[in-house]
């Protein structure tokens, strides 16, 4: 018998968790809207943040038929554009991907798979989506007001976010924009505790910490570093509203704009700049954390094989957490910050490869001598790694801080960071929607319409960031409306830009593939029973598929064994579920 | 089969769209050719990683897919090849971080015979101060701009009175010289940023920032902004020319200094 690293089956179940009484809802609206139950809660936060980000691909076509054709389309002034940057960048990375990975696989995941009834504070969650939903509508409303939303690149550094050259600047654009982060920031906190509260607290008997599937690892330790970097963020916005209200100079040294002077004077540009990256580093692991435990999940269930090096897996998911809150500065190696601080940071970020790497390797070695079902989130899951590992590597460029001086600010930095943290994790989203779209809805995703969704997108994508990296390192800047008369650009770039931007209307326009499979399959889709992946994770050993109000029926789950039991030698099936007791009276020590 | 032979073209594509594209970074002007040095070191560690485990993974694609009556292994860790991956890492990192960390601190460390220059930046055009035959450059505070002191010297430094000014357009550097490029903004952020030299830093308002670069060849080069200072940003254009020792003595004596545009401002309100 192969000893299991943790979580054998004959391990002691934990305490007795005391069941709860969750609150019963009365009507249709408590029921459908103001809803307690995560799982509704889940799918109201994945619907708005799809929805938002729809918003966000459409500002990316604009930004990319700008970029390929400028001057053509009259109505993508620079104003424009810069608006659409900065929309495009803060909705991706905030509103759809935090608070699809937090708000909508944490909310949907963590009590399914932990054999909870629900998150320990369901009200303070239904009042973090509502929250989160005021944050959209108020980051929205920035398109309707005069002058519209802010310009100033996603990143928001004063003092340009706040003075008149810029779109939104001196206008009601950045106001709505710090305002909405505020809001956002409020609500997240609300659910961020619950996840954190519940993976803590509410697991089911037997359920050891090194039992939980790496999704819910991957998810509770985003969380932990979402709820230490936000308040940086939040302090940062505060501060800079002060600054555009009230006169204050946190981030304002004394300013001569446009031949007159300011009255602002003595603050810190730069300190905005270590407040934004101190959030903002983490951010991206606040983003990839999730994708990597799902992604994990992914390819042990469809490759019918144990994730290789469970034990090493968490401890990288944990190691990856705390590291990446010394690294921020590597944001700003070209800063003016002291020249010092390059040593240190750029020895932290590329420390932080060898763990990320020892992941990357035990995703392949899971699918060395597995038994590989080429489904849709194991198709998504193998593009994941090679998108990943393309955008990871470029990282080691950027991060080693001499190498960043000259791709900094360029297209390097864009392709890199779309690849690693916007393309890789949206992958990961389309596999984890294609696994569990059955589990939420009752039916599975169209394979057909699913294969077309997945090879345009993946094939796509890659088309459009691998390129784009050599167009910085020839040097094209990034964040320019336009390039104009550059002498050392040769007009083949132009002829690369236009390529880029038909890729990037053909990916997007995959998405509504993507969309009407959803749509469809809610209605048309083949019906799924409760386990069609037979799987070994708890949420697919619910009574009911969808599963009710409460999950469980009348008794909670037990857990006996941890999360990955694929393929045990002996074993009659190529799963064993977690709640099944090891064979030959394993369940005395359940008695308690 | 249709994946496995996909990814292995997707590996096959990237490597030669690597070499085989026209899209490669511009001629060095600079001493910095360290910094190409270690970018191509890191294409080379970081292309063997990436064509590795791609192709790994195809394999794993082509020989472990699912087939009836197939049954994948079960073996939870192995600690010792584990161990030995995460150690190779660490040295493939070593390996780029090490000749990383010595080229910056060259690029940190400036050296004292390098000659000061000062870039001045505001939305959205660039300026420039030279050192007058002090070799020095005078204070400046954003307080003290005015109209007729567009750069805010201290007129009551004797070290600023012969420093040259170049408003807008074009600067000159000597061929072979290492200098020091100070930099200084009086509005928002921006980036001094000239490709072929591969240097650039920010300049921040309230405070001077620095790199160094020896030219290296004559020419004439874009000056670019590199960080997002407001809607002007793409046009905010400037160009460096560096010239021989004798055709930037020429340029230089051209220019006016501080002085003399102070007496030019005095004279106008008089006529």
């Amino acid at each position: 018998m192969v000893e299991i690293p943790s979580g054998s089956a004959d391990a002691v179940p934990t305490a007795e968790v005391e069941d709860v009484e969750l609150y019963h809802p009365k009507s249709w609206w408590t029921k459908y809207v103001f809803s307690q139950d995560a799982k509704i809660i889940a799918v109201q936060y994945s619907v708005t943040a799809i929805s938002i980000g729809l918003v966000a691909l459409v500002l990316s076509w604009l930004m990319r038929l700008q970029l390929a054709f400028p001057g053509y389309f009259a109505f993508i002034d620079a104003n424009h554009y810069y608006q659409f940057i900065t929309m495009h960048g803060m909705i991706m990375v905030i509103y759809l991907l935090t608070a699809l990975f937090l708000g909508g696989f944490g909310n949907y995941l963590i009590p399914l798979m932990l054999g909870a009834r629900d998150m320990v504070f369901p009200y303070a969650n239904m009042l973090s989506y509502w929250i989160y939903l005021l944050a959209v509508l108020i980051l929205v409303a920035g398109f309707f007001v005069p002058g519209g939303p802010t310009g100033a690149g996603w990143t928001l550094y004063p003092p340009q976010a706040v003075l008149s050259g810029t779109p939104g600047g001196s206008d009601w654009g950045i106001l709505l924009m710090l305002f909405s982060l505020i809001v956002f920031i409020i609500g997240f906190t609300m659910g961020g505790l619950n996840y954190v509260v519940t993976v803590l607290q509410g697991r089911a008997r037997g359920m050891t910490l090194m039992r939980m599937p790496l999704t819910v690892w991957g998810i509770f330790t985003a969380t932990v570093m979402a709820l230490l970097a936000f308040p940086a963020l939040f302090v940062a916005c505060v501060m800079m509203l002060f600054d555009r209200l009230l006169g204050t100079s946190f981030f304002m040294p004394a300013i001569v704009e446009m031949g007159e002077q300011l009255q602002h004077g003595g603050g810190s540009p730069i300190l905005f700049q270590h407040l934004f990256w101190f959030f903002g580093h983490p951010e991206v692991y606040i983003v990839a954390l999730p994708a990597f435990g799902i992604v994990s999940d992914l390819i042990s269930t469809h490759a019918r094989k144990n994730i290789f090096g469970y034990r090493m897996m968490v401890w990288a998911i944990v190691v990856i957490g705390a590291l990446s809150f010394i690294v921020w500065a590597h944001h700003m190696y070209v800063s003016g910050m002291n020249p010092a601080f390059g040593f240190f940071f750029a020895t932290t970020t590329l420390i932080i490869a060898v763990p990320t790497a020892i992941k990357v390797y035990n995703w392949v070695l899971t699918l060395w001598r597995g038994d590989i079902h080429l489904t849709l989130p194991m198709l998504f899951a193998l593009a994941f790694i090679v998108t990943f590992v393309n955008g990871g590597l470029t990282g080691l460029f950027l991060g080693n801080v001499v190498v960043d001086v000259p791709l900094s600010d360029t297209l390097f930095v864009v392709a890199h960071f779309h690849m690693v943290m916007g393309v890789a994790p949206i992958l990961v989203i389309f596999g984890a929607i294609y696994h569990w779209y059955p589990k939420v809805t009752g039916r599975m995703l169209d394979d057909v319409l699913g294969h077309i969704h997945f090879w345009i997108t993946f094939l796509g994508t890659y088309a459009i960031f691998f390129p784009m990296h050599y167009l910085g390192l020839l040097g094209m800047p990034r964040r320019y409306h336009e390039l104009g008369d550059t002498v050392f650009v040769p007009p083949s770039a132009n002829t690369l830009n236009v390529f880029i931007t038909v890729m990037a209307l053909v990916v997007g326009a995959a998405q509504i593939v993507f969309l009407f499979n959803l749509v469809w399959s809610l209605f048309k889709g083949r019906e799924a029973g409760g386990n069609p992946w037979r799987a070994t994770t708890l949420e697919w050993q619910t009574p009911q598929t969808p599963p009710a109000h409460g999950n469980w029926g009348k008794d909670l789950p037990v857990v006996y064994r941890w999360a990955y039991d694929y393929s045990v030698p002996g074993a009659a099936e190529d799963f064993i579920p977690q709640t099944q007791p090891a064979s030959g009276g394993a369940t005395r020590e359940v008695v308690a | 089969m249709a994946v496995v032979l996909i990814l292995v073209l997707l590996v096959v594509g990237s490597l030669l769209f690597h070499v085989l594209s026209p899209w490669w970074w511009t001629p060095i002007a600079s001493n910095w050719t360290y910094i190409d040095s270690t970018l191509v070191v890191t294409f080379w560690i970081t292309g063997v990683v990436f064509v590795a485990v791609v192709l790994f993974m195809a394999y794993c694609v082509y020989r472990f897919r699912h087939k009836p009556g197939n049954k994948a292994a079960y073996e939870p860790e192995n600690r010792r090849l584990e161990w030995l991956l995460a150690s190779g890492t660490a040295v493939g990192v070593a390996a780029m971080l090490a000749p990383g960390l010595i080229v910056w601190n060259q690029f940190v460390t400036v050296p004292d015979e390098a000659q000061p220059m000062e870039v001045v930046a505001q939305q959205w055009l660039w300026s420039f101060r030279l050192p007058g035959v002090d070799g020095k450059l005078g204070r400046s505070d954003t307080r003290d701009i005015t109209s007729e002191n567009p750069l805010g010297l201290n007129k009551n430094d004797a070290a600023g009175l012969d420093d040259v000014i170049v408003e807008g357009g074009e600067l000159h550097l000597p061929v072979g010289k290492p200098v020091r490029v100070l930099l200084r903004s009086i509005d928002v952020v921006h980036d001094f940023y000239v490709p072929e030299f591969r240097a650039k830093m920010d300049m921040i308002p309230g405070m001077v920032t620095y790199f160094w670069l020896t030219p290296t060849r004559t020419g004439t080069f874009d000056i670019l902004c590199a960080e997002l200072c407001g809607v002007g940003h793409p046009q905010m254009r400037g160009t460096v020319v560096v010239d021989e020792a004798a055709d930037y003595q020429t340029w230089l004596d051209q220019q006016q200094t501080f002085n003399q545009l102070l007496a030019s401002g005095e004279q106008q309100p008089a006529n």
